[in-house]
Order: C-alpha cells, then sequence, then structure tokens
C-alpha cells in the first residue's frame, strides 16, 4: 500500500511517499529532502502530534492575554481538549516569556510555557 | 534636533536585527523610531509556532522569536523610541517624526535603515463588489482581535485567499469556538506554504475551494452571506457557478503590499515589480545611505529572512556611517524567463569579496525539477537544480565569490524545467 504526506517540519513542505507492507509496517520512504522527512512520516502514520499555540487570560496586566505554546507536540486527536483546558487558566501580570504556565498537561508530561513578557500595570 | 549614527524605522523584525547588526559593527547611537507601543512588529501577534527554523534551528511562536531580539537589542543599548511615527525622510538624511510627548522630533541620522513592512490588502484593493455591512475583516485584523485584544469578531466565517495567514487564523478561529466554513482561493494554487494546508486546514476538515472567489457581499447592518463564482484558467468567472454561502464574517487573506510612503519621500527608487525599494547586495537603496530590508522591500514567506536581511542592512548602514561610502557601480539583476522578481536588484562591482544570494520567485508552478540560471550577458555564471518551484515558495541562489570574480555586465535569473 502507499501512503502519501506533505512534511510539516519545515517550510519547504516536501511532498514524501511511504509503502507499506502486508503487515502496514514501513517498507520504503520517498520524496524527503532530509531526516526530518523519515521522523515526520513515521510519527505521522503512528501518533500524530502537533504543537499547540494559543492564549491564557492575564490578571493586572498591560495585555488582557498571554500567548503560550506546548513545549513539545500533543497528540492531534486531543488538541481541541487541550485548547479547551488551557483556556480556563488564567495568570497574575508580570509574565516573563518561558514561564511555566502549566507543569503537566493532563498527565502527558508536557509543560505550557509563556512565549512573551507581559508586564504588570 | 536629535542625532544619531544609525536611525532605524521600524521595530518588527527586520529593524530590530538591523539595529543589533549595527550596534555590533561599531555604530554608536543607534536608534528605532516605532509606531506602536512596544517593539516587535508584527510578531507579538502572530502566536503560532513556525519561526525561527533557519536561524535558531528551533520552532519558536513569534513572540517568543521576537523575545530574542527585543533583549539582544536593549543589552546593546539600542534606543527606542515608541508611539512616534515618522512622517517624512530627507534624501540628505533627516527625519521627521511625531508624538504626543515631543510634538515634532527632528533626527539628523548619519544612515537610515527603511523597515516599516508591509500592510494588508483590503476588500477595497481587490474590487469586491455587493453591500457594505460589518463583518468583513483583514486577516491580520482578526487575528489581532483574537490573540490580543481577546475578542472573536464573528461565529461563522468564510476566509477568502489561501495565504499563509488566512490559513493559520482558519485554525486558531476553530480553536476558539468559531466555525470556518470553508477557504476561497480566486488562483489555481494554494498561496500559502503547504505545511500549513496540512496543519490547518487538513487537520481541522476546513475544505479549500481553488478557482473561487467572492462575487458579491450580501447584507444590511452585518453580514448575511457571500455569493461565490468559480474562476476559468483565464480568471474569467464561469456563468452558472454561483453559489450562495450563508456566514456572519468574510475574512479576507488576500496579500500585503510594502508600506513604501517614506520611502517615496526620501526619494528611494521603487521596482514596480516587488513594490518596494531598489536595493543592492548591502541593501542600500538608490539614494547613498539610505538602506531597508525585510517585508518593506519585498514579501518574505519566512521571518528569518526578513531578520537576515535585517542584518545585512544594519551592518551596511553602520559601515556607511563609519566610512560614509557612496555606493560604488552597480550592476542590474533583473528576472528572466519564468522569473517573477529578484531581490537584490544590484550588485555592488566595487569591494566585490563576499559571496552573494539572491531571493527570487517564480511566475509559475512547476510540479517537476527544474534549473535555475544565472546568467550574465547570456553566459552561465551559475546552474542550480531543484525538485520543483512554486510561486508561494521564495527560491533562494548563493553567487560564490568565485563566481563573482570578472562579472561587469547586466545579470539574469533564469529559471527552465530541467530536462
Amino acid at each position: 500500500m502507499i501512503e502519501k504526506y506533505i512534511c510539516i517540519r519545515c517550510p519547504q513542505g516536501c511532498e514524501i511517499t511511504t509503502t507499506l507492507d502486508g503487515y502496514g509496517n514501513i517498507k520504503e520512504i520517498k520524496g524527503n529532502s532530509c531526516k526530518l522527512g523519515i521522523e515526520h512520516v513515521k510519527t505521522e502514520s503512528t501518533d500524530p502530534r502537533r504543537v499547540l499555540t494559543t492564549s491564557v487570560k492575564v490578571k493586572n496586566g498591560v495585555l488582557p492575554l498571554c500567548p503560550v505554546w506546548t513545549e513539545k507536540p500533543v497528540p492531534k486527536k486531543m488538541i481541541l481538549q487541550a485548547a479547551e483546558e488551557i483556556h480556563k487558566i488564567s495568570v497574575n501580570a508580570p509574565v516573563k516569556a518561558d514561564q511555566i504556565i502549566e507543569e503537566n498537561l493532563f498527565g502527558l508530561g508536557i509543560r505550557v510555557l509563556a512565549s512573551r513578557d507581559i508586564d504588570a500595570i | 534636533m536629535k542625532n544619531c549614527d544609525v536611525a532605524v524605522i521600524g521595530a518588527g523584525p527586520a529593524g530590530l536585527a538591523a539595529a543589533i547588526e549595527a550596534r555590533k559593527n561599531g555604530a554608536q547611537k543607534v536608534i528605532i523610531i516605532e509606531r506602536n507601543n512596544e517593539a516587535g512588529g508584527i510578531l507579538p501577534q502572530c502566536i503560532h509556532n513556525g519561526f525561527g527554523s533557519v536561524l535558531f534551528k528551533k520552532d519558536l511562536p513569534g513572540p517568543r522569536y521576537a523575545h530574542e531580539f527585543i533583549k539582544q537589542a536593549r543589552e546593546l543599548g539600542v534606543e527606542m523610541i515608541f508611539d512616534t511615527m515618522a512622517i517624512d525622510i530627507t534624501p540628505n538624511r533627516k527625519i521627521y517624526a511625531t508624538n504626543s510627548r515631543d510634538g515634532l522630533l527632528e533626527i539628523d541620522s548619519k544612515s537610515i535603515v527603511l523597515a516599516m513592512g508591509c500592510r494588508e490588502r483590503t476588500r477595497a484593493q481587490i474590487r469586491i463588489p455587493g453591500d457594505r455591512p460589518a463583518g468583513v475583516y483583514t486577516a491580520g485584523m482578526v487575528q489581532r482581535l483574537v490573540n490580543m485584544e481577546g475578542m472573536l469578531p464573528g461565529r461563522k466565517f468564510v476566509i477568502l485567499g489561501s495565504g499563509d495567514i488566512g490559513m493559520i487564523m482558519a485554525r486558531r478561529l476553530v480553536l476558539e469556538g468559531a466555525k470556518v466554513i470553508k477557504v476561497l482561493e480566486a488562483l489555481p494554487y494554494l498561496t500559502g506554504l503547504r505545511r500549513n494546508y496540512v496543519q490547518c486546514l487538513q487537520d481541522f476538515d476546513i475544505p479549500l475551494s481553488l478557482g473561487t472567489t467572492v462575487k458579491r457581499i450580501i447584507g444590511k447592518k452585518r453580514l448575511n452571506a457571500i455569493e461565490t463564482v468559480k474562476l476559468d484558467e483565464k480568471m474569467t468567472p464561469a456563468a452558472g457557478t454561483e453559489e450562495i454561502i450563508e456566514c456572519d464574517t468574510l475574512m479576507l487573506s488576500v496579500g500585503l503590499i510594502p508600506e513604501n510612503e517614506l520611502s517615496k519621500k526620501a526619494g528611494v527608487l521603487l521596482d514596480p515589480l516587488t513594490g518596494g525599494p531598489v536595493v543592492d547586495c548591502d541593501m542600500q537603496t538608490s539614494v547613498p545611505g539610505i538602506f531597508a530590508c525585510g517585508n518593506v522591500v519585498t514579501i518574505y514567506d519566512l521571518v528569518d529572512y526578513v531578520s537576515k536581511a535585517g542584518f545585512i542592512a544594519g551592518k551596511s548602514a553602520a559601515m556607511f556611517t563609519a566610512k560614509n561610502t557612496e555606493s560604488g557601480g552597480t550592476i542590474d539583476i533583473i528576472p528572466g524567463d519564468n522569473v517573477r522578481s529578484v531581490i537584490p536588484q544590484k550588485l555592488k562591482t566595487s569591494g566585490l569579496l563576499e559571496s552573494v544570494s539572491l531571493q527570487f520567485r517564480v511566475s509559475r508552478e512547476f510540479n517537476k525539477s527544474i534549473a535555475i540560471y544565472i546568467k550574465e550577458n547570456g553566459r552561465i555564471v551559475k546552474k542550480s537544480v531543484r525538485k520543483y518551484a512554486r510561486p508561494a515558495e521564495m527560491l533562494e541562489i548563493t553567487i560564490e565569490e568565485k563566481e563573482l570574480k570578472g562579472i561587469n555586465g547586466q545579470m539574469q535569473v533564469q529559471v527552465a524545467p530541467n530536462d
């Protein structure tokens, strides 16, 4: 069987084709420009994940929201659920870039980090 | 009157990079004039990841990428003047700016870096007929409202334009609980990066209709619906293909325009193909001592390349300040077959020592292998092969020092199928 992917690891977006054997194992990978492409199709075919970026409420800050991101990619099927969960969080200003906003998202061992400084009023 | 060595207009990624590099290359007093109340340009509202893959080999969110540069600019003592609008620049490098604290500011600078960035095309520029209700927004405006102001300006969206900001905002709106009915694209191909098609549209089952545009906007006070129509290969609407889609918001992601009102006042020559200043390999414009970098020059795909252009402009500006070198004789670099535009448009003949990178876009889609030719009066200086080429993806080719030797005639960048 043949499966087609567009790699999302860099802006180039390589079109990668994989050939599977009868057991669903990858036999051949074609079209990738680098090793990230191989990594991508391997995880994408078994456990697709995405980095989630969203925002949390800020109390007493110069801005009402602070942008945040998951330090590691989250399973794709949990993205909407994770976005909802992170929305419930609010933090007090001042916030510092890389500050830990959530220590362990859904017990997955994934931290949620602030992506900028927000000064207090 | 204020004096400085290098004055930068705009504290976005291009301006920050230029200011940092100017300081590192000996410019003592470097100032940035910024109309917003903070640095970072558009990056603070680009909360998605995907920044930094070239410069940092990391996948960072926009604000985090900006943070690196803001921190460094502060550490190097770059003076940033916020809430201040530059309103005029003279060819002898005097800047007039205004704000509510100082009234009119006059700044005399030994060199200037233009880094004003770009603005979005609006409904008026693409001439969509119909009513004029509330609920028609540009993608950047929606991005600002959702990501920074905490407002969701609609519930049921249709997006026109498959540019990166449009696709990224489609995903963002879904994560914020809005419905995105579909993304329309007038051209027969995707205009943004394909990775955004995968992770923003495909992941969230948002349909994409290529070769389709908005024919009419319907709604009295608020948008009720839009009428779409399919376009043939000559971009002519095909009668009978109209469709009414009910929605409360139309979001436009239909391109960016370099913002060059100030460049024109300074007497800088503009390139009609890019809409930005004509620059040489030092990012110097046609006016000696005035440099330009980032999206004010041409619309880049990646912020990393904007920063890289900023580094060159900042270093060159510091050199100009130190030596007051007039630009030497220059050679034209022009787009040839299948190439839409090239940056830089000029090559310096004096002091031609280092390698030069050219960035360009093809004018049509090539799904098979292509060859890039750099020619000097018909002679092939360099040939390079790529797997494919698309108008949405900027290409780069580097001409090495040894290949630059002996070049003194007009240079052309050409693309052809590689048979």
